[in-house]
């Protein structure tokens, strides 16, 4: 009797770890479509080139389950998006908020396209306008006239 | 038009002067938020003596620094003897937090390293230490009187942060 009843404990526990493996997906996709959807744009802090989502990292594991629980209480994004910059700061967001600080990184790339813009218009106006724009003398027509005859001549011959 | 000629080189040492910058600066190294932030509370067990709790709120009213550690971090048990040498210094107390740890190691490793800490507080699950914006131990945080986090350092400590850092800014702090 003792026996079968630790055997149906030990079943009892068994099932029941083997559910709580399952559970986060299973549960609630749509809860998993949004922590993936929110994790995505967010940065792992130990493997900088992961996102938050794609990271195994013991602390992307561990802030997985810390948005999950937020979701869980009716966070909304924006909620949870703050939660976390409170914590390590604008780094974690892929797309770091328009502040002064962040102007060089918008903004940048936009200048240094102006400026090389300006740089090709003016080497352009300054080519075209290096070029000499000579008159001909009469001999070079004549020579011209020689050549152009010339042609004429041989094409009828052929 | 005689300086034409300069041009590229301005733009090279300009290069050079960024990747300078660049390179000598840790990227792993993040600005915490914190700075200048209360310190976020919490109520978690003791490690030496589960049956109690720690709060910072506890530590109101003097400087004291916490450092984030763990059984398990190697960097933390190179930091280890510039911490037993801070603790022995008495400038501040310090508290450990010890980070997603089995119990039993993180005593052993202060049986066997010396205890810097005047107590541990034990975060099994690292859930203070996501509120600290722990991304990678050991970390440490100065604490002022008023329970504002003033400093904070990534990775192990130093003799030079201490002496460079670490003593200067509690002095100043005490003295306001």
């Amino acid at each position: 009797m003792k026996s079968l009843f630790l055997l149906l404990a030990t079943m009892l526990c068994l099932s029941s770890s083997f559910a709580k493996d399952a559970t986060p997906l299973a549960a609630d996709p749509v809860l998993e479509q949004r922590l993936i959807s929110i994790s995505e744009e967010m940065r792992c802090l130990v493997c900088q080139n992961e996102s938050l989502a794609g990271s195994r990292s013991d602390l992307a594991n561990d802030l997985r389950r810390e948005i999950r629980t937020l979701i869980q209480e009716g966070k909304s994004d924006d909620q949870i998006r703050t939660f976390m910059v409170e914590r390590y700061g604008d780094f974690v967001l892929y797309r770091p908020p328009v502040k002064p600080i962040t102007w060089l990184l918008w903004i940048g790339p936009f200048v240094i396209l102006l400026i090389g813009i300006v740089g090709l218009l003016n080497y352009l106006r300054r080519r075209n306008q290096s070029i000499p724009s000579t008159t001909l003398s009469q001999t070079d027509n004549a020579k011209i006239d020689a050549l152009l005859n010339q042609d004429r001549r041989d094409r009828r011959n052929d | 038009m005689k300086t034409k000629f300069l041009i590229p080189l301005v733009i090279f040492v300009v290069l050079v002067g960024f990747l300078a910058i660049g390179l000598n600066r840790d990227p792993s190294e993040v600005p915490s938020p914190l700075i200048n932030k209360a310190a976020p509370a919490f109520e978690i067990p003791q490690l030496e003596q589960s049956n109690k709790m720690f709060s910072p709120a506890s530590m109101k009213g003097q400087v004291w620094i916490l450092n984030v550690w763990a059984s398990w971090c190697v960097a933390c048990r190179e930091e280890h003897p510039v911490l037993v040498e801070l603790a022995k210094s008495q400038v501040a107390p310090v508290i450990g937090l010890d980070y997603k740890d089995k119990r039993e190691d993180a005593l052993a490793m202060l049986s066997r390293q010396g205890n810097p800490y005047l107590l541990s507080a034990f975060d099994a699950n690292g859930r203070v230490g996501i509120d600290y914006g722990v991304y990678g131990v050991p970390e440490t945080y100065v604490i002022d009187q008023a329970g504002i986090i003033r400093f904070k350092h990534i990775g192990p400590i130093t003799t030079q942060v201490l002496n460079q850092k670490i003593y200067p800014l509690i002095s100043e702090l005490k003295k306001s």
